[in-house]
């Protein structure tokens, strides 16, 4: 089985945790178009290689980033989402 | 060896036949280059030649023929979508389906078997009867049946109530069929070539050339390839190619795992599909059990295997057919899905002139390629999308206008 380091709970099973999708920063809703809302909602990378997503750990319903090769299936690390804590699609930073 | 049988085997009678030209040599410029030698790419060049008149077309694979998701899929063929758009272009497919082994020359091993979709809960019956209204509507053999119906038409399946999901009702779509996947493709390479399309395999496409706008050819790792118009078809890896040529996708590339058992006697006629209990399952000509699920829980560009597929999908298998909890799989493998937030394809004109795309075809691919092939070899030689290509456009995304198949589309909801 998978293993998730989470870094609330530690290394827990992949069937914990729902991928939340690419960390991509968000349109600011002061300028932001019709077609950038689209963009952002709808397009994605989609790379093959080391990526950053979000996952959520649903018992403790924690959001946290992740770093994971999508060629290999590698988780290289987990860490918590930079201050203020926000949900998926902001880039928190 | 015996003389006897040596000599039928000199007998100008019986002349070798191949299948496929031998492998030559790239020519430096092409009027059509389509890159993926899947099902879909193959098509789309057998129409251009058939239909079009447009020969001078190349079809390029970094794999072999056929070697992605036209060999991985679990080969129904149905048309019982949810939106009219769906099943108007998914009927024609059906259409072009039934006649394939005569128009090509080629068995397919078409087989109608009836197609059941279970409901076992509220919910799911309503959008059985909306699915079931909208495909009548649209002139789809479709409807709505009822315990008694089902049993009829399916007996080994467990119809008791003593289980998690009792089954309550289930759309029935009597067209619904499988067919070989493999030979698709390989009748539509055969005839494609045999009317002078060029089929290189392991010829991997590493950049798009552009210029002004326009597409003026390909990179590869055979060398440059001039073309005046490029098809991209290249399931699971979309979004790579889309990269190269200068836009994104909705997409997302997710594997979807699928499996056989070994073969039994032939007990299961039509083809038993259940959205709660996120199974699919037919009986292939030769008695095996073709089965699938829900699609790998987040993005992957691979093919690897999950104990967490296998171990859900029996338990769910098991609740339909309880008694083949003795039956053992024979193999197991996956593909790369390009899944779309709508369920629904990508294709026709792109942001790059002269570049069209058959994309994001998620779990549901496979039933599309007749029609697929037909209505994109019509797009690339007139240069515009035909009415019933439209709603599938990439730009429906900026116009906020999709098309919400997920209801007929997948297991996984």
């Amino acid at each position: 089985m998978k293993i998730m380091p989470c870094p609330l709970n530690g290394p827990r099973n992949i069937s914990e945790f729902v991928c939340g999708g690419e960390v991509i920063p968000e349109p600011d809703p002061a300028t932001a178009d019709d077609g950038a809302w689209a963009d952002y909602l709808f397009l994605h990378e989609n790379a093959a290689g080391i990526v950053r997503e979000w996952w959520f750990h649903v018992p403790t319903a924690y959001w946290f980033i992740a770093e994971r090769d999508t060629r290999t299936d590698e988780i290289l690390r987990a860490y918590p989402p930079p201050a203020p804590v926000a949900g998926p699609g902001d880039d928190g930073e | 060896m015996p003389f006897g049988l040596l000599k039928y085997g000199l007998l100008p009678r019986y002349p070798v036949r191949r299948q496929l030209p031998a492998d030559r040599d790239l020519k430096p410029a092409y009027d059509v280059v389509i890159i993926g030698a899947g099902g879909h790419g193959l098509a789309t060049a057998y129409y251009l030649a058939r239909d079009w008149g447009i020969t001078d077309v190349c079809v390029l694979d970094k794999g072999y023929l056929a070697g992605g998701n036209t060999a991985r899929n679990t080969a129904i063929i149905r048309s019982n979508y949810l939106t009219p758009e769906g099943v108007r272009f998914y009927d024609e497919s059906v259409r072009l389906f039934r006649t394939f082994s005569n128009d090509l020359g080629y068995n397919i091993l078409y087989s109608e078997r009836g197609h059941l979709t279970l409901a076992h809960t509220d919910a799911a019956l309503r959008t059985m009867r909306w699915r079931a209204e909208v495909n009548k509507h649209m002139g789809v053999d479709s409807e709505l049946v009822f315990l008694d119906d089902i049993a009829r038409l399916c007996p080994p399946l467990n119809l008791s109530d003593d289980v998690r999901y009792p089954i309550l009702g289930a759309l029935y779509h009597a067209p619904g069929a499988i067919a070989r996947h493999d030979a698709v493709a390989w009748a539509y390479a055969r005839e494609a070539a045999n009317r002078g399309v060029e089929i290189h395999q392991r010829t991997e496409v590493t950049g798009i050339r552009q210029s002004d706008g326009r597409v003026t050819g390909v990179e590869t790792t055979r060398g440059p390839v001039a073309a005046g118009r490029v098809v991209q078809a290249v399931a699971g890896s979309s979004s790579l190619l889309a990269a190269m040529a200068g836009f994104r996708l909705p997409i997302r590339t997710i594997p979807l795992q699928a499996c056989v058992s070994q073969p039994l006697k032939p007990f299961l006629d039509p083809i038993v599909v259940s959205g709660s209990l996120h199974v699919y399952v037919s009986q292939t000509p030769r008695g095996e059990l073709v089965m699938g699920g829900t699609t790998d829980p987040y993005a992957l560009y691979g093919t690897r295997s999950t104990l967490a597929f296998k171990e859900t999908l029996m338990a769910d298998l098991l609740e339909l057919f309880p008694f083949l909890s003795e039956a053992k799989l024979l193999r197991q493998w996956a593909g790369m899905t390009d899944m779309t937030p709508d369920f629904a394809p990508v294709m026709g004109l792109t942001p790059l002139e002269d570049y069209f795309i058959d994309a994001g075809w998620g779990t549901w691919g496979f039933k599309a390629t007749p029609v697929c092939g037909k209505r994109m070899a019509e797009t690339v030689a007139r240069g515009e999308v035909p009415d019933i290509l439209e709603p599938f456009r990439l730009s429906r995304f900026r116009d906020f206008v999709q098309l919400g198949e997920k209801g007929a589309a997948a297991v996984g909801h």
